[in-house]
């Protein structure tokens, strides 16, 4: 596996993308971090920043990566290696590699000024979008022929699950505000991970006060150690069905 | 060596491939031509198992490839495109194939490695290559693990006439040694002395597969372009015999 892996790391790490990447997420932790005295508050801004800012770069990046491999993966394929061999080492090359600028971006400044659970839960909940939005990525590259269309559909998803799904679950919540709504929304949120990411680490926070009795509700299922797990497993599976999906469709694919 | 039946495949309704049977032996060096669309790049790709056929077999060294990855150690192939990572260097790219096939450095032919000077660039990255350079890296994968089988798409197309020239001399010597070579070109003049036998497809159908010898004799014309333009405006002369010879005095 590492065989191929290896090369896709000398290649990406000296990707001017990502280095920018690494850089603009330094940038921004040490400035939020130096804004205020109370780290508290700058993990709560660099958390809202990590949730639109990871998902974007992880999906758009690994299309682009994707339809410009195209050749080269088609070249591999002609040698003798399994299908399913090639796209994981592709998958683990690249999104480890994004994780790393992560880890190198938001880890180091949160480490340094706010070493806190609440820290290490952003720190988890950036690496869980990283490998969820990269494998996602990958599913509607496998799908989609085009370059162009497929960079549309992966922006689709981003725009869907950053900012268009919060806008359904309000109205949601506004239309049915009678009705007791408690479970459904523990549903909804699981139904996205960037939400489920946010609630996680807001549940670590002091502001999870604010959050009225839908936060009580979240604080005692999902702020257990038992709903903590089950978070944790979500995140697995947002991230693992899609890259299931990629390798179902990849090892069928006419390149 | 390579034995392909019925080979079926259709993308949507277009029919691609239809009902394709061809044997291909040791020692040709088989010239695929036919017009645009006639299904010569998906032939191939059926062959590297890029593209799944929906009906027929093919056999490669007696292996089927169906559901096969290991059958593909037998073949070098060289795309019509080359394109690789961009931060990768000419070094890295070939010690990471050579990882791939699993070969020991002494088992690799370099011969064109060496032909084409690429030691000299061996440190440069790809973005900084320019596509011909690139497409001599492709050819020299090809022949790096000394497959018996040898699989180029359009090789002289972005060639200049020197590393054509040294391409084709490698691809003789090849020959000679009993390898199986399959290439597609349109420029056929580039294959003039090295193509043994000529496979000519059209609509997704093999049309025929014949020795050079025999087209000079069937149309009368010893450039092998000539030969094949004669084949398409007087297509009686791939069955006919005695009467396609008379037709063909006519003509001049």
């Amino acid at each position: 596996m590492l065989r191929i892996t290896k090369y896709v790391w000398a290649d990406i790490l000296q990707n001017r993308v990502v280095l920018a990447y690494t850089a603009f997420l330094l940038a921004v932790s040490f400035a939020l971090f130096s804004m205020d005295s109370n780290p508290a508050k700058g993990l709560m801004s660099l958390l809202n920043i990590v949730l639109m800012v990871v998902p974007l770069i992880s999906i758009i990046f690994t299309t682009i990566h994707f339809y410009n491999s195209y050749e080269f993966i088609e070249l591999l394929l002609a040698q003798p290696i399994r299908r399913s061999q090639l796209l994981l080492s592709e998958y683990i090359g690249v999104a480890s590699s994004l994780t790393m600028a992560f880890l190198i971006g938001v880890g180091i400044p949160v480490a340094f000024f706010a070493g806190t659970t609440t820290g290490l839960f952003l720190v988890g909940a950036g690496i869980s979008l990283t490998l969820i939005f990269v494998s996602l990525a990958f599913w509607a590259s496998v799908l989609t022929r085009d370059k162009a269309k497929g960079i549309g559909v992966t922006l689709l998803l981003w725009f869907y699950f950053a900012l268009l799904y919060d806008g359904l679950v309000l109205t949601v919540l506004f239309s049915f505000s009678d009705y007791p709504l408690e479970k459904l929304m523990l549903v909804l949120t699981t139904l996205n991970p960037v939400d489920l990411a946010r609630i996680v680490v807001l549940l670590q926070m002091d502001v999870s006060a604010l959050m009225g009795y839908t936060g009580a509700l979240y604080s005692e299922l999902l702020g257990s150690t038992v709903g903590m797990v089950y978070a944790g497993l979500i995140l697995v599976v947002w991230a693992l069905v899609p890259l299931w999906g990629a390798l179902y469709l990849f090892r069928q694919k006419d390149l | 060596m390579i034995s392909v039946r019925n080979l079926t495949k259709t993308f949507g309704r277009l029919t691609v491939l239809d009902n394709l049977s061809v044997e291909l032996g040791a020692g040709q060096a088989i010239s695929l031509i036919g017009p645009n669309g006639s299904g010569k790049t998906t032939f191939i790709k059926s062959l590297l198992g890029l593209v799944i056929p929906d009906r027929g077999d093919i056999h490669v060294q007696g292996q089927l490839c169906r559901d096969n990855w290991t059958y593909r150690d037998q073949i070098g192939y060289m795309p019509q495109i080359s394109r690789y990572p961009e931060n990768l260097t000419i070094r890295q790219l070939i010690r990471m194939m050579t990882d791939l096939r699993k070969k020991n450095a002494s088992e690799l032919d370099t011969d064109l490695i060496d032909a084409f000077g690429l030691p000299a660039l061996y440190d440069k990255t790809m973005r900084s290559l320019s596509g011909g350079t690139r497409q001599k890296v492709g050819a020299c994968l090809a022949f790096l693990f000394n497959p018996p089988i040898i699989i180029l798409d359009e090789p002289t197309a972005g060639l200049d006439p020197l590393s054509s020239e040294i391409l084709k001399a490698k691809l003789v010597r090849e020959k000679q040694n009993g390898k199986l070579i399959l290439i597609t070109s349109h420029i056929l003049s580039d294959l003039d002395g090295l193509t043994t036998e000529v496979m000519y497809m059209q609509e997704g159908r093999l049309q025929f597969l014949k020795p050079v010898a025999w087209l000079h004799q069937q149309t009368g014309e010893t450039k092998l372009n000539r030969a094949i333009a004669r084949l398409m405006e007087n297509p009686s002369l791939i069955t006919g015999t005695q009467q396609a010879n008379t037709s063909n005095l006519t003509l001049f």
